[in-house]
């Protein structure tokens, strides 16, 4: 057995919540300036 | 540049959004009509002249994804984001320039040409990498990716067109938003290119297939297989058939209620051209990932089949229930993003990842038919009926009995998809070497 795989990976959650964070915040404010948009159709 | 290998312990997760940094960059190509009008009354446009450096962008978009897929797959993603990240933002860079100088053909080269590179290599740079992070979920994987070329457009549209409000519709303000638009992707697309990584085994999650069991087809192999033009109608009819939706939705959804009690105002039209958005989404990453759970196959006989007696209800009761217009477009606008996002999986089951992405490039130039096809069917077939004097649903009837006979080619194409022959497979599995050289020095 190699001596790396005595060793646990480091801990990566932090990294993917900046990750997810960084795509999801943008694609959060499209999503919702698109359901502003979309009500038009029953309101408007 | 050689591909950037996972270090031992690297998350996969890290991949989905490394790939959305690139995607829903990209994506702003959708949103270029916030422009149009900006730069029609501030350079002296029409809308034909200010529509250019659109279609010379999703041209480039076709042509760098069909030739540039090989050089994509030697070099690795990361090379495939950086090239994308420096001709998206360099062509904003180039179109500031242009607009702050009203030299209207730099924009046209910039957005257009140098961008619409970015936009291929960009498009295909995540495909096969997602594919070989998850063999057990392709589908879902390239779904959420091609779903961000979609949310790409719901981002930019608003924040583009709040942009010119602060700086101001004239010349100096289009520049200020170009310039901005091309520092900001820039930045944000570094996520990616930083990201990214390709596994370091051939199997890289515990319980799932390996990457390179099955059949392994390259890219000049697989466009001589029958499987690849099946796919190819499969995708271009697809695609015609939403197109031919979406092109005209505004219009189309108020010509239909017109003689009715309850018209449609152009505020709801606007509205029910969003939800047609919101169901392209949806349907990336919903219908991807169910053909995840039933199968590349009969994900596209729904797609194609259920597609067309959608048309078929449109066509014969569309007009006299607004909830069922509403409902059978918004159903076929969710199969066509569907059918975009499932279609690297379903090369991947049929030619293996060997060289998925340069494949998947090739195979867009279905895409860009379907773009010329679709709106050129609808558009022609309302005009002729117009000068026959004919209005409301009538418009469209033709168009919709047209679609549903595509679809029915479609349908037979898929149909027609049998395994790929052995005689295009690769000779080995060169997968599971490059993984020997690998993890050697751990070993050592």
């Amino acid at each position: 057995m190699s001596s790396d795989s005595s060793q646990s990976p480091p801990d990566r959650r932090g990294l993917i919540a900046f990750a997810w964070l960084w795509v999801g915040a943008p694609l959060a404010y499209g999503v919702y300036e698109l359901v502003q948009k979309a009500t038009q159709l029953f309101t408007g | 540049m050689s591909p950037p290998v996972a270090p031992p312990g690297w998350s996969r997760w890290l991949v989905p959004p490394a790939a959305l940094s690139v995607h829903l960059s990209i994506g702003q190509a959708y949103a270029w009509s916030v422009f149009k009008p900006p730069l029609e009354s501030a350079l002296g446009l029409s809308g034909t002249q200010s529509a250019l450096p659109f279609q010379l962008g999703i041209v480039m978009l076709g042509l760098s994804a069909a030739f540039g897929g090989t050089l994509v797959e030697r070099n690795g993603p990361r090379w495939a984001m950086t090239v994308a990240l420096i001709c998206f933002s360099s062509g904003f860079l180039l179109s500031a320039l242009g607009a702050a100088t009203e030299q209207y053909w730099l924009i046209v080269l910039g957005y257009g040409f140098v961008g619409g590179i970015g936009l291929g290599i960009g498009y295909i740079s995540p495909v096969s990498t997602l594919i070989k992070w998850f063999p057990d979920r392709p589908g879902m994987a390239t779904g959420i990716a091609i779903m961000g070329f979609g949310g790409g457009a719901l981002i930019a549209s608003p924040w583009s067109a709040q942009m010119l409000e602060s700086f101001g519709s004239d010349n100096s303000g289009i520049a200020l938003a170009f310039l901005v638009h091309g520092l900001a992707y820039a930045v944000f697309m570094t996520l990616g290119v930083l990201l990214i990584r390709v596994p370091r085994t051939a199997k890289p999650v515990e319980g799932a297939p390996s990457v390179s069991a099955g059949p392994q087809v390259s890219a000049r192999g697989a466009v001589r297989t029958p499987q690849f033009w099946c796919l190819w109608i499969v995708l271009c009819m697809n695609v015609t058939a939403g197109i031919g939706i979406l092109e005209k939705a505004a219009p189309m959804i108020k010509d239909f209620f017109a003689d009715t009690s309850t018209p449609v105002s152009v505020s709801a039209a606007a509205g029910f051209v969003a939800l047609l958005s919101a169901a392209n989404m949806a349907g990336r990453i919903g219908w991807s990932s169910t053909s995840d759970l039933i199968g590349r196959k009969n994900i596209y006989r729904v797609y194609l089949g259920v597609g067309a007696v959608m048309y078929a209800l449109l066509a014969l009761f569309g007009d006299s229930s607004k909830p069922l217009f509403i409902l059978c477009a918004l159903v076929i606008l969710s199969f066509y993003g569907g059918g975009f996002a499932t279609i690297p999986a379903y090369l991947k089951d049929l030619f293996g990842t060997y060289q998925v992405g340069a494949i998947h490039g090739r195979l867009l130039t279905a895409w860009s038919t379907a773009g010329v096809l679709g709106p050129l069917i609808v558009n022609w077939i309302a005009d002729r009926q117009e000068e026959a004097g004919k209005s409301g649903s009538s418009l469209y009837g033709l168009s919709f009995v047209i679609m549903i006979g595509l679809l029915v080619v479609g349908f037979v194409a898929n149909e027609l998809v049998r395994p790929v022959h052995v005689r295009h497979h690769i000779p080995a599995p060169r997968e599971e070497a490059v993984d020997v050289q690998r993890q050697q020095p751990e070993s050592a």
